[in-house]
């Protein structure tokens, strides 16, 4: 058992209570329109009171409880998960459980701007304490609510499926029957909370709590408000990074349009505003139409003729959580030849030193061979199956948002001060999202809907198309690593050397694995400014350093005549007895742990000459992710047959839904080691939608994944990241084993290359 | 502007609309439909999907003009309470992540297996390359049409 401070006493409690009852403005709430509440269980009967216990959760007089979810939800299951933290640590049963998306509220989900953050693989393990505390503190209030009203020790109440126990006096009840008095009992000061071996709902796979509604087609999803009176927008624009919006040249013309009420140009900054972070925007100024539905404003958005013009280079300081970072962006039309070119002059020049272990550069010197190998990958385009949209309803000093976002906290003090209302006026709901990525931490589209509302001063629905998402910027930035390796004349490892950079950013992180095993490192970065926009895609940089550095070992280990996961081994082995530099990043035996596992559950060293397999490990967001991929040879093309994973992520809360999770990993692992590349020509994306974006299909995803979880007791951690980086080294080590051929270039293919 | 008559999931509808307006936005903006999702606009994701008289069509590049007779199925009349096969594999296998491409999955399945009860691998996969899902749930999709299949 394990006694914790719960952080949050009466005086706060109160606060929120006050707060949750008097926190609408516009009094309308669009989600909780068109569905009361989520239910799991299908004939869940609606108490007839609520009694309001934490943030977190509320009881009915019936002993219906509904829990909170405090994070956005984007495919990752949080809101089945988050809620089974707390339904454990409460004692319920989770058939009496329903449960909302909670609003945004800095006030009752603190830590802004993360409190309610999605992003980071961070959810599960930055909520795992308050979640559990939240269920702890509720059943605490309900054993001292039934011990004052039966008169008895509180020490002798028990708990089992929402009901209250005194042995002695025989005496029980349900949770509603107390929910009552123990919403008046102040929250405790201290509580228990459950050993991992007694868990009940966690480490027990629940069903996806959204599943029947998604299923049936019900609106969930930004994209689907249909607030009544709302008008649709939708905006232009520039059609290349280094333009901005000069002119609106016939607003007049598409005024007069079937269903268009206005057209107009947006500033989604006031002048002097300091950018936060996360407030990238390649195109702060954009042409905009208003009207009535979706296909009339889409015909007049397409009339509409805009004049561009460059812009000017320009230096700014931009606030990075607290501190400032300079930042600057050039002027100009820029080309993925020139990049390539760029980072290949750098790279054949000494970049900037994050970390030396002994002395590279003799080891270099001295060595027998040295093997060097160059690797790359593109930009690539989130794609989120919804595209950006955001609701947005401004009335006066207050406002109502509603849609799809991974930051709300991010954004909201931008939007507070575009709108030029206060931030405890605005009012934000977090609709499920059609995926996101990384690409809905970046809300600019949240701005934009509330600035159009604000100058046609009725509610309205802002809409990408899929055009306008996939050429708007905040790609995966473009990479190049090149790995060399210094052997002696026996084939052991002297020495290791990695330098990488990028546009606009280097993607290395130098502390992490196989820096710590290796007496002799050297890690070198360089980054080249740019002005088309990224931001974090799916493990970033991760998702291409594990790439790099796994099919390096690849071809390391088979240099020296090693098998390939006996040579990491030995790696880690050194780094976990003997570890060169005291500022390695990871745990060498969990890395080793989850390499080992995959070797038994894959059935590593069986002899099969048709199947050809790559395996690769990496540790990023907390967690250990191991893969052997199995891929067959068909007409030139590979055929994924199956990929086996092994994950350490400590404890798991919803093993089906994080199986699923991993399977999802690997298949977008596969599709963007393949397929995925935006390139650019004079400053215009080289594609636009899915007839030139390939992404992949059923007929190219993985026969079958096989996803095994290490069995501990450590507290979780990432999830929805760590599996997706490891697979491009596996899918690209499988290929070399099949043709004979290196993959050092992403995509592995492009549109129609076949191999062999 | 032209008025057209619709049925829709067994109901009759009126509907003003220009001629050219593809199916999905007078299901989503006229009829309040807004299970069928706008993806890509170009049928290249599938997220559209419908049935036209029992045939999945990418409701997107389907003008209101061009429906006539034929009868609209769309995800929310594709049963009475979400008790099709094709929904209750989908609710066993637990399929979905973000869910936003799995009405036109399913629109595409349940059409699959209305004229192919027992698909091969292949035939899934052909009746399914049209359905983009960027979360990567393909190999849970493939198994709950397989379950459906079985029932």
């Amino acid at each position: 058992m394990t006694l914790i401070k719960t952080k949050q006493g009466r005086r706060s409690f109160i606060k929120v209570s006050a707060l949750s009852g008097g926190g609408l403005m516009l009094g309308f709430n669009w989600l909780a329109s068109c569905q009361p509440s989520v239910k799991p269980e299908a004939g869940l009967q609606l108490p007839d009171e609520w009694f309001d216990i934490n943030a977190y959760l509320k009881i009915g007089n019936n002993g219906v409880v509904t829990i909170f979810s405090p994070n956005p939800e984007f495919g990752q299951n949080v809101k089945t998960s988050m809620p089974m933290i707390v339904a454990e640590e409460l004692e319920v049963d989770w058939k009496n459980v329903m449960v909302e998306q909670a609003l945004y509220s800095p006030e009752k989900f603190p830590g802004a701007p993360f409190g309610q953050f999605s992003g980071g693989s961070r959810g599960i393990m930055s909520k795992w304490e308050p979640l559990r505390v939240a269920g702890a503190s509720a059943k605490q209030m309900l054993k001292e609510a039934a011990a004052q009203t039966w008169e008895v020790p509180v020490e002798e109440i028990t708990t089992e499926a929402g009901v209250l126990h005194h042995e002695t006096s025989g005496k029980s009840a349900s949770y509603g029957e107390m929910a009552a008095a123990a919403a008046q009992i102040p929250v405790p000061e201290e509580v228990e909370l459950k050993e991992p071996k007694d868990y009940k709902i966690i480490g027990h796979s629940k069903k996806n709590v959204d599943g029947l509604d998604i299923v049936t087609g019900k609106p969930m999803f930004g994209m689907d408000n249909q607030t009544e009176g709302a008008l649709v927008a939708m905006a232009v624009h520039p059609p290349a990074f280094g333009l901005t919006l000069k002119a609106i040249g016939n607003a007049d013309e598409i005024k007069a349009m079937p269903g268009i009420k206005d057209v107009f140009g947006i500033k989604a900054y006031k002048e002097g505003f300091k950018r936060g972070y996360f407030d990238t925007n390649a195109f702060p100024e954009l042409a905009v139409v208003v009207g009535n539905t979706t296909w009339e404003v889409m015909q007049a958005r397409k009339a509409l003729v805009a004049e561009w013009q460059p812009i000017e280079s320009s230096d700014s300081v931009i606030d990075r959580f607290g501190a400032d970072i300079n930042v600057h962006t050039p002027a100009g039309l820029e080309n993925t030849v020139d990049h390539n070119q760029q980072m290949e002059a750098l790279m054949d020049k000494p970049g900037k030193v994050v970390r030396r272990d002994g002395d590279p550069e003799s080891a270099f010197k001295n060595a027998a061979k040295v093997i060097e190998s160059n690797y790359s990958a593109p930009y690539l385009a989130h794609n989120c199956m919804e595209p950006m949209n955001f609701f947005a309803h401004v009335k006066g000093d207050k406002a109502f948002v509603s849609g799809p976002l991974q930051a709300p906290g991010l954004i909201e003090p931008t939007l507070a001060h575009s709108l030029g209302i206060p931030e405890q006026n605005i009012e934000t709901e977090m609709t499920r999202m059609g995926g996101g990525f990384g690409r809905r931490a970046y809300s600019h589209y949240m701005v934009e809907a509330a600035l159009i509302s604000q100058q046609v001063n009725a509610p309205v629905k802002l809409i990408y198309t899929r055009e306008d998402d996939m050429t708007n910027g905040i790609y995966r930035p473009t990479y190049r690593a090149r790995y060399r390796a210094a052997l002696d004349e026996n084939n052991q490892l002297l020495a290791l050397h990695v330098k990488a950079g990028g546009v606009p950013e280097s993607p290395l992180f130098a502390n992490r694995f196989p820096a710590g095993s290796i007496d002799n490192y050297l890690a070198e970065e360089f980054a080249i400014d740019s002005n088309i926009t990224t931001g974090a895609f799916r493990a970033p940089r991760s998702n291409f350093m594990a790439g790099a550095e796994q099919s390096f070992l690849d071809e390391l280990a088979e240099a020296m005549g090693k098998d390939p996961i006996e040579f990491r081994l030995e790696l880690l082995k050194r780094a976990q007895e003997n570890p060169v530099g005291k500022t390695n990043d990871y745990d060498a035996s969990r890395y080793a742990g989850v390499l080992e596992l995959v070797r038994e559950k894959s059935g590593w060293g069986r002899n099969d000459a048709s199947m050809h397999r790559g395996v690769s490990a990496y540790f990023c967001h907390n967690s250990y992710v191991a893969h052997v991929l199995d891929l067959t040879m068909e007409n030139g093309k590979p055929v994924v047959e199956k990929v086996t994973c092994a994950i350490d992520c400590g404890i798991v809360v919803n093993p089906d839904a994080a199986t699923n999770m991993a399977e999802g990993g690997i298949t977008d692992g596969i599709g963007n080691a393949l397929y995925g590349e935006m390139t650019f020509k004079d400053g215009v994306p080289q594609k636009n939608n899915f007839h030139q974006y390939r992404m992949i299909r059923m007929s190219e995803a993985p026969k079958a994944v096989d996803v095994h979880f290490v069995q501990n007791e450590i507290n979780p951690t990432g999830l929805g990241e760590p599996p997706f980086p490891p697979v491009f080294g596996a899918l690209a080590n499988a290929m070399h084993k099949a043709t004979g051929t290196r993959y050092y270039h992403q995509p592995f293919l492009g549109e129609g290359i076949s191999l062999g | 502007m032209a008025t057209f008559s619709l049925n829709v999931n067994g109901k009759k509808h009126q509907v003003d609309a220009d001629p050219a307006t593809p199916i999905l936005w007078v299901l989503r903006d006229h009829l309040n439909l807004v299970g069928t999702k706008y993806g890509c606009g170009i049928a290249a994701c599938g997220a559209c999907t419908v049935h036209l008289d029992g045939v999945a069509v990418r409701s997107c590049q389907l003008p209101v003009s061009g429906v006539g007779d034929k009868t609209i199925t769309t995800i929310e009349g594709l049963s009475e309470q979400g008790d099709h096969p094709v929904q209750k594999a989908w609710l066993e296998h637990d399929v979905p992540q973000c869910g936003y491409c799995q009405a036109g999955q399913i629109m595409s399945a349940s059409a699959l297996l209305e004229s192919n009860p027992n698909p091969s691998d292949a035939d899934i996969d052909a009746a399914m390359d049209g359905n983009i899902c960027r979360c990567g749930t393909y190999t849970r999709i493939k198994a709950a049409i397989k379950t459906a299949a079985s029932n």
